[in-house]
């Protein structure tokens, strides 16, 4: 009964903490200037993690689906069943996942050792509004940099899946996507990157919690830098499959 | 008053100071003096109580009421609290650039006339990491004081600091006060300090405020706590 009092007040405390987030967003003064801070930052830390996860990735998925469809005559499929992976499901909760932890454990460090050291308190003692000053361009720029950095994961994962296939069978880059995109609708591409706005929000937002809301001091940086990481991959894939559903109900043709 | 769970940190504190006096708060260890600061500071709120600064109650005001009372207020944290990704300069210019219509030319004449006041005029490009204990106290009280403020708020300005920083610490303060009329409440454990600077002593114990004086006067208070801390 305890257990599920805390994860109840939890749930309501990060709700509340994300809806005001919501609020601020529309609320000047707009802090551009941290916002393209923040989304610098978010790039450079995870571009080089995205680009060669997803690549070998791509690498190690097209060697093992050839050595499925190879014993029925479909290696031809190959790239169509790369690129569809990739697109709907691999490259966005990938992406996602590798972000929370990338990203997430840094915002959720950074933010609790300024509370430890008091670097909080001092951006209020000079009028300055620390959750729209710290909090809100960190969710933002999540928000913006996933659905990028996922078309990075998505376009990495398919060119070591054509190296891969390249190696094996000499296909060619240009018959190798042709084939990928064959088959592939616009909306099998736009929804799933697009859903990766709310993992970007749900990335910033916990990891923002857990580290602007410590009291533990020094303590509190390592946990919160851990908690983000646990806690915002687990709502990245409870919400992905909501994500799924929804995506299904608006585009009833991606429900293959 | 304030509490923290069970634990009662302040109960019963009241005193005012005018503008242009130095006040020193005193008191043992986790008497609640730091606590006092962030206060008046409204960076917590009591359990109740009032804290008026000028005409105004800072308890239970909204934000945007706040943010003008903070304007008339500077706080030296107890370790400086300089933001870890900017400069100094940019630590001093950022209050400037968000609260005040000030151009870019006159943001730097400022942040560099603050910084030269705190003798770290040739520091701005550095980052606080790269800064010693002393030089981190001084700018932070450089950033304390680039907004002007009416009242300045020192969390223990010269603790960690050799006597004869600590005394460098005092000196910029006491400069602070006489040219600008700045009113000083200086948290402290540096009785030699307290000499220097105060115009007037409170002391802290146990939550409660037991002496409220002169140095002279808590000097030879009938509270034994006070007593002691002002002269051993």
């Amino acid at each position: 009964m305890r257990v599920l009092n805390r994860l109840v007040e939890f749930v309501g405390k990060v709700g509340c903490f994300s809806l005001r987030v919501l609020a601020d967003c529309w609320r000047p003064p707009w802090e551009i200037a941290q916002l393209f801070r923040r989304l610098a930052e978010v790039g450079n830390r995870s571009i080089s993690l995205i680009v060669v996860s997803g690549f070998a990735l791509g690498a190690v998925m097209t060697l093992h689906t050839r050595s499925t469809l190879v014993s029925f005559g479909a290696t031809a499929m190959i790239p169509a069943v790369q690129a569809v992976s990739f697109f709907v499901e691999i490259g966005p909760l990938v992406a996602g996942l590798l972000l929370a932890g990338r990203v997430g454990s840094g915002i959720g460090a950074v933010l609790a050792n300024m509370r430890a050291t008091e670097q909080i308190d001092a951006i209020e003692s000079l009028s300055i509004d620390s959750f729209k000053f710290l909090v809100v361009p960190r969710v933002l720029a999540c928000v913006i940099a996933l659905p990028l950095l996922t078309l990075f994961m998505d376009f990495s994962g398919l060119l070591g899946g054509f190296l891969s296939e390249e190696f094996s069978s000499h296909i060619g880059l240009q018959l190798y996507l042709s084939r990928a995109f064959d088959g592939l609708q616009w909306s099998n591409f736009i929804a799933p990157t697009l859903k990766t706005t709310v993992f970007g929000f749900i990335i910033g937002s916990v990891s923002s919690y857990f580290g602007y809301t410590t009291d533990k001091g020094a303590q509190g940086v390592g946990e919160a830098a851990t908690n983000s990481v646990v806690v915002s991959s687990l709502l990245i894939i409870l919400a992905d499959v909501l994500l799924i559903k929804c995506i299904f109900f608006l585009f009833p043709d991606t429900a293959i | 008053m304030k509490s923290f769970g069970e634990k009662r940190v302040l109960n019963n504190v009241s005193f005012q100071i005018e503008q242009g006096e130095a006040v020193c708060v005193l008191g043992r260890s986790g008497t609640g003096k730091s606590v006092t600061l962030k206060l008046i500071m409204a960076l917590m709120r009591p359990d109740s109580g009032e804290v008026w600064v000028d005409r105004d109650n800072v308890v239970g005001m909204a934000e945007r009421g706040l943010s003008v009372v903070r304007k008339k207020l500077g706080y030296l944290f107890q370790d400086a609290a300089l933001f870890d990704s900017l400069t100094l300069y940019e630590n001093l210019a950022l209050p400037l650039k968000r609260l005040t219509n000030k151009s870019k030319g006159e943001i730097e004449n400022v942040v560099h006339r603050t910084l030269t006041d705190v003798g770290l005029g040739a520091d701005g490009a550095k980052y606080p990491s790269a800064l010693s204990g002393g030089m981190k106290k001084r700018a932070g009280l450089a950033r304390a004081l680039v907004l002007e403020p009416k009242i300045l708020l020192a969390d223990e300005p010269s603790s960690g600091l050799d006597r004869i920083t600590a005394s460098e610490i005092d000196e910029l303060l006491m400069r602070r006060k006489a040219e600008h009329g700045t009113a000083l409440i200086i948290v402290t454990h540096d009785v030699h300090g307290v000499h220097r600077v105060a115009d007037r002593v409170a002391v802290l114990d146990k939550g409660d405020l037991v002496a409220f004086g002169s140095v002279a006067e808590v000097s030879q208070s009938e509270n034994d706590v006070a007593r002691r801390l002002i002269t051993e």
